[in-house]
């Protein structure tokens, strides 16, 4: 089954933390996804570019109107996403629980939908 | 380059063989299974440009027997370097066999190669990959792609898999009982996940899944060989022949499922119903019982239905009041329900799923939604059937289960 965890931070409080703590959250990153490449539960991930460069596009009656900003305003943004594939829902949730964000913001853990299905 | 459908069927045919052989000589499994996928390749494409050689499985042995000798022997000169009071052990099977100089081996390795593709050790992903590239000599390309991750994930997955097979020392040998029961029960496992993995496959950009079923039929057909008289293999083949006939009334061609009462039974593969039926017949009269031989017996009943109100229902209540006692699992029950619902009326079923209801595994899975809201339908209350079709689209990670389940619950609207 495959999982989008995604990845909620505040911008503002990620600045206020010290540079050694920063690093610490960057080498934390990086050991869990080395270990999951090597296991081969890792199937893609990027990390967003600040929400404040975000552009919201909505079409109304055929016009686009296109605005600065995220279409839902909240201190906490989507800063990335993870996708994975676990044997189990358990595991999508401890590698959440691993990544450092979840310590301070939170994380979501979505299944992803599959193009294939059974008939009833 | 498109490779030659006839040379493609034929390294598939040779790729255990050729592998089992290799892996007999130099014992490295992870080694020899990386020179043999590299000969298949070199294969794929000098066969298709030239022809095929004289001897086709010598050729493999000999290129794959070069590629892991140049290995081994790098291996063995930077041991050298790196330790210079290593003693000067000659690496006497460092030397490739001249061409021609191949034995046609006495024993068929591929049942034992698939017992150390499906070892307890390595988790089902891993089974499943490295079932397919070292017994089903698939490219890791094709199996990243039919299982719809990138290659580099599917490569790590089997060089995983062989790393985990080197440091535990797993054994390419037939396994003694009891692991050898255990083990078979492992393989057919794995060959039913890689079938469903292909058959649930519903649209166009699936056509590389669907693959994936002739790939498990094919091996489920060589296990069978070798093991003719085991009646949980004929059951699987069985199983999977029958269920494959329906393949092409199971879809529309938009892609969107018809559920077995609604599909056009005239579309069903007759040869498949045939020798499916024919299998699991023999299977039942001489072997002992087993879960796959029930539930191909239950698909048998299903094939020899001409038309949806002609299905023999007590016949398969009965079966799976077996399956019930052999194999007890909630999925199981949820059948059996829909079962009893046809052969005796919308509550007995309703009745049945009632035990489920309290079953952790089922709590929120979308199915449990969908059976009931299907009884409901059958016994006339529309307004809760609706709610359920509604509640069991909206658990489903499913794309095409989740359209027909929003398209039954308007039906109802």
């Amino acid at each position: 089954m495959k999982y989008m965890l995604l990845i909620y931070n505040n911008a503002a409080t990620l600045q206020a933390l010290s540079e050694d703590e920063r690093n610490a959250i960057f080498s934390e990153v990086d050991a869990i996804m080395k270990e999951l490449t090597e296991s081969g539960e890792l199937v893609g991930g990027e990390a967003l570019a600040d929400a404040s460069n975000t552009k919201t596009v909505r079409v109304r009656d055929g016009v686009p109107a296109i605005t600065d900003g995220p279409f839902v305003e909240a201190k906490e943004q989507l800063a990335g996403y993870l996708m994975v594939e676990c044997e189990t829902p358990e595991r999508a949730t401890e590698i959440a629980a691993r990544w450092p964000d979840a310590r301070h913001w939170a994380m979501e853990v979505r299944p992803l939908m599959v193009p294939s299905g059974t008939e009833m | 380059m498109r490779t030659d459908a006839r040379v493609e069927d034929l390294l598939r045919r040779l790729a255990p063989q050729v592998l089992g052989i290799v892996v007999r000589r130099y014992r490295r499994f992870d080694a020899c299974e990386d020179a043999v996928q590299e000969a298949l390749l070199a294969a794929a494409v000098q066969w298709t440009e030239r022809g095929l050689p004289e001897n086709p499985r010598g050729w493999l042995i000999t290129v794959a027997s070069r590629r892991i000798t140049d290995e081994l022997r790098s291996e063995d000169a930077r041991r050298r370097r790196e330790d210079t009071a290593a003693a000067q052990v000659p690496f006497d099977e460092s030397v490739a066999p001249a061409p021609g100089d191949e034995q046609v081996p006495e024993k068929d390795d591929t049942l034992t190669l698939l017992f150390l593709c499906c070892h307890s050790a390595l988790s089902p992903a891993s089974q499943i990959a490295l079932t397919l590239r070292a017994v089903g000599g698939l490219t890791t390309a094709q199996i990243a792609r039919a299982f719809l991750v990138p290659e580099a994930t599917m490569a790590q997955r089997i060089s995983r898999a062989k790393q985990r097979i080197q440091a535990t020392g797993i054994q390419f040998r037939m396994p003694p009982e009891p692991e050898r029961t255990d083990g078979l029960r492992v393989v057919l496992h794995v060959l039913y996940l890689i079938f469903n993995e292909g058959y649930t496959a519903t649209s166009g950009p699936d056509l590389q899944r669907t693959e994936l079923t002739s790939e498990a039929i094919r091996l489920t057909r060589e296990v069978r060989r070798l093991l003719p008289d085991d009646g949980e293999v004929a059951g699987l083949l069985a199983l999977m022949l029958l269920t494959d006939a329906r393949r092409p009334a199971r879809t529309n061609p938009d892609g969107t499922l018809v559920p077995l009462a609604e599909q056009d039974r005239g579309k069903w593969v007759k040869d498949r119903i045939t020798e499916g039926i024919a299998l699991i017949t023999d299977a039942l009269a001489r072997a002992p019982l087993g879960p796959y031989q029930v539930q191909a017996a239950i698909a048998a009943v299903h094939a020899e239905a001409a038309r949806p109100q002609d299905t023999d229902w007590p016949q398969i209540v009965a079966l799976y009041e077996v399956l019930e006692r052999l194999a007890p699992n909630p999925m199981v029950t949820l059948n059996h329900a829909v079962a009893v619902a046809m052969a005796r009326g919308p509550e007995a079923g309703l009745e049945l799923l009632g035990t489920l209801e309290a079953d952790d595994r089922m709590a929120g899975h979308h199915r449990l939604d969908a059976v009931r809201a299907h009884l409901l339908e059958m016994a006339g209350d529309l307004a809760a059937a609706r709610s359920g079709y509604r509640t069991a689209a909206r658990h489903t990670t499913s794309l095409p289960e989740q359209r027909y389940l929003e398209a039954r619950a308007a039906r109802l609207a």
